[in-house]
């Protein structure tokens, strides 16, 4: 657990921690909290030149509001996240999801921006950003872009960040008004989710109106369970919600390991799906 | 509050005197000591598991920054010995060579290759990369069975067999004439997975040499400095006397630190050879490889009993899995296993044969419980199937079956001879807290309702043998050494008292509890007292903590020597009250003339008179100190009765505890508080076993789950609250009454819960879940039951009823803890 010997820069500023990354190419490797890289480096699994520490950029923290839209800083601690009122009323599920995200310790120093730019589709909080229609700024030489969080995730453990960008803010359309949960199936409380299931819902007098729903490690990237969000649209109790469920796995390619098969992957995603819909409607 | 002497210290909940330095990290960890000019030392461990090494070049390491000094296993050779194995079980076992780097093979991934000493651990990291190897693969072995046959590729080819012994054991009347005239028999295969011991310190050791003595001091982070130092001088050829180990505060052993290891070896040879202090400190995944693990077992049992459900005897084959070599106690784990069996039942048949096989894996050994674990969970499962065949309750099996409170002493079908219990006075309060009626009628209703979510019930009613051990039992059983243990007790003149004792805590609490004791004996305030153990210059006589051996051998000595040093402090007081000792009175902590209470000497300052000797009775020696070797008499036996609830999610598998209630009979409390902590420590390990942790392999022989992502401990979250209580039927071969219980809780648990867990889901078919049971097992079992997937047959086999939807397991090979990539367990 002897790191490899790298160089190390603790930039300032977003445009210097820019500037540091262009030097650096293929070569410079982003530390926000550490709760990812660290272990990697720790094990020699990565090796990157230079670790650019972009924990004491004061602009890359924080939660304010943006008309419609909630806007978080990258290096937001989860949490900060968990416990910040705006989050909690305009975002709640990115909120709950967040509260389930390893142990207190790790949630002390884990980011919203670190985690998401991991991309790890066995991470909750990439599923919860599909699912929450989020959008992810990100700086480089230049200037800053808009990716949408469903162009974000390429592969396992591959964003769409250049070398030399930084993700800098999340920005979050309000959800006020759907209602959601997080539904996270885990062996033990501090280990990755087997299958998680985000779901935001919006009901029109008495029938779901709109549903959304991400799943978490269900592929080499999270997912959007696009053909039971349709199935859900009109479903108006408990055994609609069931049927509509039974779609969740529909195009989904999970992963062999040793805590579960796709088969059983597949099959949590639609129990996990119908109980995470039925949680959010007050149906269950 | 601590520093007035109370009647009674025995008994009392004291906070633990060495918890703030523990908790706080205050304290000399061994990693933690830094000495002037100290090296570096790192392991280059074999990536395969089974090759030849057909170049080890360690030259370029050399060339790299920081490097002081690199050897290969040949370079190596001359300066170090095999590897101590201390209890080579029968006459014939086979006695692998084990070079602490291997030489010309390399035998599990894991096995150290070379070592690289530098002036800081990154140097000596970075410089591992540096060092050539080739390896020429050969076929690793990893299936028990497949191990044992005629043209099995050997993981020891010079030995020729992979089968390292069988032991066998055989007591009553034959097993075959009780069978004949049994109305009911079942046959069952157990799978004991492999653990990893997870001590919250790794291990480490640092080697310091004392140029102008020619001595050695080793600190390491080990359960045995006694038994450390022995073998260090054998395996060197150091002479003991030159060598000093201390093990400071060790965080955590659960026998993962019961062993003479390599890297303790290594460090001391690098250390002599440059002539200068050395450390090593393994890391978390490092430990996963080359700690030793625990458990690893194919177990066959069969039953044979009558149709009222008594028990006429008991058969059990083992194959265990030794790993690659044999480690300080390797082959004897399985043994110590081997008379617990029988549990705490009456039967007239008992045969026992164990093999022991060499695979291409980590070296098993000691792991909290050692043997017991096992034989536990074996009887208490079948028990369990045995009540199901007769449609009986589980707990009226057990009551049919159990030695009765007056039976007490009663001679097993072991060959133990238990001293003393209580099985239905636990019994009975474990059912009454447990409100054991209540939720039978909650199962049968959602049984009736075919709720997705189930309840199970399971039942343990266990024993074990603690306070190893009498000596000459342990010679019968081919154990290299003896069981006693050392307590010394010292006076001083300011009236201080030090206990020094051969024990060796690693988080046991025995500084807390040893003052305790001798607090009590000799009445004076509990914080006057200080515990002195764990370095051979100090306290120089020991065998150490394992076993949950301690108190009652070690404790046990105190408690004699303090006895000892209050008959001579008598004769002094006697001497200077001018009475005779008839008539003298001790209590609280001072010696009174009988009817004349204000004539008094307490032995504190009868410490000082000694100490100034000034007016001692004739012709005695100027010191009231005393000192006890002990060798018990017997092995002590704690029991209980431990419940457990679970609810089953059919659909998706998860297991949840609902209710877990255990009722300890651990013989006299000496501290209420240490007992309960040890009792949950203890649970959360055993239960870690029934749901949560494996070591799995691939393969070939690669460790998968290596890191704790994959290897799952659990935490507080993932487990119950525990309602434990006790029931106290003193220990009748130690003074105290004592019994242990370090190792009680992870020895009980692991049955009640998958018997819980199998009890929630009989009624959809499913008649047995491999541990861990984990979300996706259970889901397995389940899916495998309700498509009617029959019962593998050497698994399951009984003379009752045609036995119908057996649970999804994996092909049943004799394989433990493999990891099958191609998922073919969906199949099933």
């Amino acid at each position: 657990m002897i790191p490899p010997a790298f160089e190390y820069a603790r930039p300032g500023s977003v445009d210097e921690a820019v500037r540091v990354l262009a030097g650096a190419g293929e070569d410079g490797k982003v530390l926000a909290g550490g709760q990812s890289l660290l272990p990697l480096l720790r094990m020699r699994l990565a090796f990157p030149e230079l670790v650019v520490d972009v924990g004491r950029i004061g602009e890359l923290r924080g939660v304010r509001e943006d008309g419609d839209t909630l806007v978080i800083g990258a290096m937001t601690t989860h949490h900060e996240v968990v416990r910040d009122p705006l989050v909690r009323r305009h975002a709640g599920l990115l909120a709950e999801a967040t509260a389930t995200v390893a142990d207190p310790a790790v949630r002390h120093r884990g980011t919203l921006g670190g985690s998401l730019a991991h991309a790890d589709p066995a991470g909750d909080l990439p599923a919860v950003a599909l699912a929450l229609d989020a959008e992810l700024v990100v700086a480089g030489p230049g200037g800053r872009r808009t990716v949408p969080a469903r162009e974000f995730f390429v592969d396992y453990l591959q964003s769409a960040l250049a070398p030399d960008e930084l993700l800098v803010e999340v920005r979050i359309p309000k959800t006020d008004g759907w209602s959601f949960h997080y539904e996270k199936f885990h062996p033990v409380a501090q280990s990755w989710a087997i299958v998680g299931v985000a779901a935001l819902v919006r009901r029109d007098d008495g029938h779901i109106a709109e549903a959304r729903v991400g799943l978490t490690n269900m592929g080499s990237t999270p997912l959007r369970a696009t053909a039971a969000e349709e199935a859900l649209s009109g479903a108006d109790g408990p055994e609609a919600v069931a049927r509509a469920a039974e779609a969740a796995a529909e195009g989904a390619r999970p992963s062999q390991d040793l805590a579960a098969s796709p088969e059983y992957r597949r099959h949590l995603a639609r129990v996990l799906t119908r109980r995470a819909v039925l949680t959010a409607t007050g149906w269950g | 509050m601590t520093d007035q002497a109370v009647e009674h210290e025995i008994g009392r909940s004291r906070l633990r005197k060495e918890d703030a330095r523990l908790i706080t990290g205050q304290t000399n960890w061994t990693d933690n000591i830094q000495v002037a000019g100290l090296l570096h030392l790192a392991v280059l461990r074999s990536p395969m598991a089974h090759a030849r090494l057909t170049r080890v070049d360690v030259s370029p390491a050399l060339e790299r920054p920081g490097v002081v000094a690199a050897f290969s296993g040949a370079d190596l050779a001359g300066g170090l010995g095999s590897l101590p194995c201390a209890w080579p079980v029968t006459e014939d076992i086979v006695l692998p060579d084990h070079p602490p780097v291997a030489v010309d093979e390399v035998r599990y991934a894991g096995d150290p290759v070379a070592v690289v000493v530098a002036r800081d651990r990154y140097a000596a990291a970075d410089a591992l990369e540096a060092v050539e190897v080739d390896y020429d693969p050969l076929p690793p072995v990893l299936d028990l069975e497949a191990a044992l046959a005629e043209d099995a590729p050997l993981v020891h080819a010079d030995k020729g067999t992979n089968r390292c012994y069988t032991w066998p054991l055989a007591t009553g009347e034959s097993f075959d004439a009780v069978r004949e005239r049994a109305e009911v028999t079942l046959k069952r295969r157990y799978h004991q997975q492999r653990l990893i011991p997870n001590a919250m310190e790794p291990r480490a050791v640092v080697v310091t040499p004392l140029a102008s003595s020619g001595e050695y001091t080793v600190h390491s982070a080990t359960q045995i400095p006694h038994i450390l130092r022995i073998m260090l001088a054998t395996v060197t050829g150091i002479p003991e006397q030159k060598l000093r180990v201390i093990a400071p505060d060790v965080g955590g052993g659960f026998g993962s630190k019961l062993q003479v290891y390599g890297e303790e070896a290594l460090a001391l040879a690098v250390a002599r050879r440059l002539g200068r202090p050395v450390k090593w400190t393994e890391s978390r995944s490092e430990g996963y490889l080359a700690t030793h693990h625990g458990r690893g077992m194919i177990q066959d049992v069969e039953i044979a009993a009558t149709r009222e459900g008594r028990l006429l005897g008991l058969k059990v084959d083992l194959l265990a899995d030794m790993g690659a070599y044999l480690m300080l106690v390797t082959p004897g784990i399985p043994i110590l296993g081997a008379f617990m069996y029988p549990g705490i039942y009456k039967m007239d048949a008992y045969e026992f044969n164990c093999t022991g096989v060499f695979t291409t894996r980590t070296p098993t050994d000691a792991y909290r419980g050692a043997g017991r674990p096992e034989a536990t969970f074996a009887i208490e499962r079948i028990m369990d199937e045995l009540a199901v065949e007769l449609g009986l309750d589980p707990v009226e099996v057990r009551r049919r079956n159990w030695i009765r409170h007056e039976e007490f002493p009663y001679a097993t079908i072991a060959g133990l001879t238990y001293d003393s219990g209580n099985y239905e006075a636990a019994t009975e309060k474990a059912l009454a807290l447990f409100g054991y009626d209540d939720l039978r009628a909650e199962q049968r209703k959602r049984n009736e309702r075919g709720d997705t979510v189930r309840l199970g019930i399971g039942v343990s009613t266990f024993t074990e043998m603690c306070g190893l051990a009498p000596s000459r039992v342990l010679r019968d059983l081919r154990y290299g050494a003896g069981g006693w243990e050392a307590a010394s007790i010292r006076m001083l003149p300011t009236g201080k008292v030090e206990v020094v004792t051969g024990t060796s805590p690693h988080g046991q609490g025995h500084e807390t509890c040893w003052s305790q004791i001798a607090a009590d004996v000799l009445g004076v305030p509990f914080d006057d007292v200080e515990v002195v153990h764990g370095d051979t210059k100090s306290s120089p006589m020991g065998m150490d903590t394992y076993g949950s051996r301690s108190l009652a051998v070690g404790g046990e000595a105190v408690h004699r020597a303090a006895v000892k040093v209050v008959d001579k402090a008598r004769k002094v007081a006697a001497h200077l009250l001018e009475a005779s000792e008839q008539d003298l009175e001790f209590s609280g902590g001072a010696f009174s003339v009988k009817g004349s209470p204000e004539a008094r000497r307490t032995i504190q300052e009868i410490a000082f008179e000694t100490f100034t000797s000034h007016d001692l009775p004739d012709g005695m020696e100027p010191s009231i100190n005393a000192e006890t070797v002990l060798d018990p008499e017997n092995f002590s036996f704690p029991h209980g009765t431990h419940l457990c609830a679970v609810e089953v999610d059919t659909e998706t598998g998860k297991v949840r505890i609902r209710a877990y209630v255990c009722v300890d009979d651990v013989g006299t409390v000496v501290n209420p508080m240490i007992v309960e902590g040890q009792v949950h420590g203890g649970l959360a390990q055993g239960i870690a076993q029934a749901l949560f942790e494996e070591a799995v392999y691939d393969d070939q022989g690669n460790l998968v789950s290596g890191t704790m992502a994959d290897y799952l401990v659990p935490s507080a979250a993932d487990l119950p609250d525990f309602v434990t209580d006790r029931t106290e039927t003193p220990a009748v071969d130690n003074a105290m009454g004592v019994k242990g219980v370090g190792e009680a809780g992870t020895i009980a648990s692991t049955p009640a819960v998958v018997n819980a867990v199998v009890d929630a889901l009989r009624p959809l078919g499913v008649r047995d879940v491999r541990m861990p049971c984990s979300p996706h097992r259970v889901w397995q079992a389940v899916q495998a039951a309700r498509s009617g997937g029959g019962v593998p047959a050497e698994d399951v086999e009984g003379t009752g009823p045609a036995q119908s939807g057996q649970s999804g397991q994996a092909a049943q090979s004799g394989d433990v803890g493999q990891y099958d990539p191609s998922g073919k367990e969906d199949q099933a």
